[in-house]
């Protein structure tokens, strides 16, 4: 645990990625393999499902620490994060632990869940009281359930590659799927032979960016596929050893939840692993991605969902193939494989290949490409013809290229404090406008969109302007205008303002703009797609 | 405020009606009694000042060479108008002081800015029991505690030693008056050659001439053009930061020292290198200790958390109330937003009061 917390704060401490890396090397070169199977899992991203709710850590750290509730508030609302406010408040410790890492977790964290609440207080506070500070700190993060730091994926591959004296590719790939994070985990993770044995494991995904500046700078179209960019759950369906697996790009497995696409599996030969986009999908069209939603999260789907809701798989590519990986092969000939696959297969009410969409120039692709919003689209893909498929989000070959988003002026009405790095500063803002008897109508929470400089100074201002408090929410003077994009826009009988926005964000602040001027909510209905 | 205080809050600063002078007023006035230089406490163009004989050297400094100032030795007391006077040791920086006043039987106490753990750059602090005490809340959550400054100095010296051993240079940033003397006492000179920021080498000089004990240091400014720095220390103030002056020592690493950083989003978000938890004011243990060492039966709360530390001592059976200061806290120039918005708050705060 002591290793594992300085790792963590040394990972914490720096910007520099080679830093990281070499920081996550040492610990994995020095780590029992239990430990470092452990500290994989964590710093990947996976967690066990909460041991302990938030609310109790705070209940039981406020007693232990003698302040009230309310001043524990105001102690999380400067550092913005539960674990850490714990942390601090906790009375000083001269107890420090040896115990190893998977020793916490496997002893201590995990026989937590479905314990008597008084069992688990008691065992919190004998933890705490044998850890120092920056132990307390991680170990409040792994039994929230909320471990998260600066490090990304690719970095701990990265590491573990050094370590192993592997590819990163090979490492990335065996780190997807289901694993249990035991010793033999990480020593088939590091092991030298790529002969791995997991079926059900998918790869990993190629993700592209957005485009920047002019698609011509691409080169010439004929070097290009188009697709439709659509918007559901990227996901892989993979046939091994007679059976099947479906995995989201959150790399859940998900194969009960769409069982119209389990099923479609057995129409795979062995060895197939199709990467595609889960779709709502009815009559031949798209549905709004809002369908979709009904459907994500759901365990069991009943009858009537599966027939309001129904989906198809659209498949973009063929990633394995007869057994045989084949990633770097160039997209074409994937491609071509994938089509001759798809007809073979003939389930066109399940498994469709993701349409192209053709032009002689970047100038009808362009054309084209302003019909997404009515086809349910997001804009279009480019994919390079003669493109590996890469692992990841690798520049140059795949590139996003989105229709450009709605956008509102909105004026700022509320806002709230940040949390982790933006903690203690106003940063998650609510966004109103007019409606017809000219009161302020709120339609959008936005994070993001705004520099260092600028939140500097809107924080400034919330401060100067608050009116009213609601938990921790400030509304504000309506003063400030700001130019919101957002992709989508549905109706909604749950918001107050009967609109409900997709991936709101901040585009700039209009200083030229006084609030009288901010858009109505007249105009964001008349963006709506004609009712049904 | 109650009508007959002896120190009310106007648009010039904290007045002493009865003695006809004011304490660290904010714009200038014929007479003020300062508790220490930093800006924020002293300001500039007052006919005459009276600071503590510790302090009166820094203060002669930032007030410039034409303004009368007045020393007065911790403890003794002078009589303005109707009121005692006296000045008595903060521990904040060199020369800080608490005013003591005393008037018709009633004792006030003013903290200015004040520390409790003893450093080697100034006087320690000494409670002053009184009946009325005011007192900063820079850091005034119970979040804030601070670690001892001998673990926080090892490890500045051993980033130091570690810079220094992959070949790049140390940036150290604090406040140019108190806290960077602070920080240089604690350098170790055997891991290398210290330098610092004019702002910096200025007071230092002032340090040395009262007596404080600094290791060898040079005017970085004053290095041949082309010089390696790898190995060196670089003490600046903050907003050196990210300036072309302090690229010009890469490879660098740069560290801060401040209270603020006992959060890991506030270290973060100045992506800095290494963040050292060090203050120089009171932490909430050492506020909370101070306050009931004073014996005050009411207390009236300046720059910082205000409105926490009034509920919190109100809590605990005492007169407490917010009285607003435009006194800034731990000023770190990228700090100073976030102090100037808390005060902001609690004026507000005062103002929605009825």
């Amino acid at each position: 645990m002591r290793d594992f917390a300085r790792l963590y704060a040394a990972l914490d401490e720096t910007t520099r990625t080679g830093e990281k890396v070499e920081a996550l090397t040492r610990y994995f070169e020095q780590a029992p393999p239990t430990d470092a199977a452990w500290a994989v899992y964590f710093l990947i991203g996976r967690k066990p499902k909460q041991v302990v709710p938030s609310k109790k850590l705070r209940e039981w750290a406020a007693i232990e620490a003698g302040v009230p509730d309310w001043l524990f508030q105001e102690s999380y609302d400067a550092v913005g994060d539960v674990a850490e406010t714990v942390a601090l408040l906790l009375p000083p410790s001269e107890e420090s632990t040896d115990l190893p890492l998977a020793d916490w977790v496997e002893n201590r964290l995990l026989p937590l869940r479905g314990v008597e609440e008084s069992a688990q207080r008691a065992a919190l506070l004998d933890a705490w009281r044998s850890m120092d500070r920056p132990q307390r700190f991680v170990w409040n993060k792994l039994i929230s359930g909320g471990f998260r730091v600066g490090v990304s994926q690719q970095l701990v591959t990265r590491a573990l590659a050094k370590v192993g004296g592997i590819e990163p590719a090979v490492v990335a790939h065996r780190l997807m799927g289901d694993w249990e994070p035991d010793a033999g985990f990480i020593n088939r993770l590091l092991a030298p032979d790529a002969a791995d044995a997991d079926h059900s494991r998918p790869y990993p995904f190629c993700l592209a960016h957005g485009i920047e500046g002019e698609p011509e700078a691409l080169g010439p179209v004929e070097a290009w596929q188009a697709e439709w960019k659509w918007d559901g759950i990227r996901s892989q369906l993979i046939r091994r050893a007679g059976d099947t697996f479906l995995w989201s790009r959150g790399e859940e497995l998900v194969t009960d939840r769409y069982p119209e696409l389990g099923t479609l599996g057995a129409f795979l030969p062995d060895g197939t692993a199709i990467d595609g986009e889960i779709l709502p999908y009815r009559d031949g069209l798209p549905l709004p991605f809002a369908q979709l939603q009904r459907r994500i999260g759901r365990k069991s789907v009943g009858k009537t969902i599966l027939a309001e809701v129904p989906v198809v798989l659209i498949a973009y590519d063929l990633l394995e193939f007869d057994g045989r990986d084949l990633r770097a092969e160039p997209f074409q000939t994937r491609r071509t494989l994938l089509a001759a696959l798809v007809e073979r297969v003939d389930q066109p009410g399940r498994l469709i290949l993701s349409p192209t969409v053709v032009a002689d120039s970047w100038a009808g692709l362009a054309a084209a490409r302003e019909e997404s919003r009515s086809r349910q689209a997001e804009g279009l893909m480019l994919k390079r013809l003669d493109s590996p498929y890469h692992v990841g989000r690798k520049r140059g070959d795949w590139w996003k290229w989105k229709v450009d988003p709605f956008t509102v002026d909105a004026v700022l009405t509320a806002a709230q404090r940040g949390s982790g790095k933006r903690a203690s500063l106003y940063t998650d803002y609510t966004f109103s406008v007019w409606d017809d008897d000219r009161r302020l109508i709120p339609f959008a929470k936005a994070y993001s969109g705004l520099t260092d400089a600028e939140i500097a100074r809107v924080d400034a201002f919330i401060r100067r302007n608050m009116v009213e408090k609601f938990g921790p929410v400030r509304t504000v003077k309506p003063e400030l205008v700001f130019e919101l994009a957002f992709e989508g826009i549905q109706r909604s009988p749950r918001h107050k303002s009967g609109i409900a926005v997709r991936f709101p964000r901040i585009l700039r602040w209009r200083q030229d703009k006084p609030a009288e001027q901010a858009d109505t909510l007249e105009s964001i209905r008349g963006m709506l797609p004609p009712s049904p | 405020m109650k009508p007959d205080d002896l120190l009310r809050p106007t648009d010039l600063g904290l007045y002493c009606e009865a003695g006809d002078f004011y304490v660290d007023p904010w714009r200038p006035v014929p007479r003020a009694v300062v508790t220490h230089a930093h800006a924020d406490h002293a300001c500039w163009g007052c006919g005459r000042y009276l600071t503590s004989a510790e302090g009166a050297g820094v203060l002669q400094i930032r007030m410039g060479r034409d303004a009368v100032v007045d020393a007065l030795p911790y403890g003794e007391s002078i009589t303005i108008g109707g009121v005692r006077v006296s000045l008595h040791p903060a521990g904040h920086i060199l020369g800080s002081s608490q005013v003591r006043l005393e008037h018709r039987g009633e004792v006030w106490a003013v903290s200015g800015d004040y520390k409790v753990e003893p450093d080697a750059t100034c006087t320690p602090f000494e409670p002053v029991r009184c009946d009325v005490f005011v007192t900063e809340s820079t850091f005034g959550l119970p979040i804030y505690r601070w670690p001892s400054q001998q673990a926080v100095f090892d490890e500045i010296n051993a980033w130091w030693r570690a810079n220094r051993d992959a070949g790049k240079a140390s940036l150290l940033l604090g406040y140019a008056l108190g806290k960077s003397q602070r920080l240089q006492s604690a350098l170790d000179p055997e891991i290398g050659p210290i330098y610092t920021h004019g702002a910096v080498e200025k007071l230092n000089r002032a340090y040395r001439d009262g007596g404080v004990a600094l290791p060898p240091t040079a005017y970085a400014g004053a290095a041949v053009k082309g010089k390696s720095w790898a190995g060196a220390m670089i003490v600046a103030p903050p907003s050196a930061h990210g300036t072309p002056w302090a690229r010009k020592f890469a490879p660098l690493s740069t560290g801060i020292a401040s209270g603020w950083m006992t959060i890991r989003g506030t270290r973060r978000r100045k992506a800095l290198d290494r963040g050292f938890v060090l203050s120089d004011h009171v932490d909430w243990p050492g506020l909370m200790g101070s306050i009931e060492a004073t014996g005050a039966s009411r207390v009236l709360v300046t720059h910082g958390y205000t409105s926490v530390v009034v509920r919190h001592l109100r809590e605990q059976g005492l007169e407490a109330e917010v009285l607003a200061t435009r006194y800034e806290g731990e000023g770190d120039a990228q700090d100073r937003a976030e102090a100037e918005e808390l005060e902001a708050e609690a004026a507000a705060e005062v103002q929605e009061a009825p």
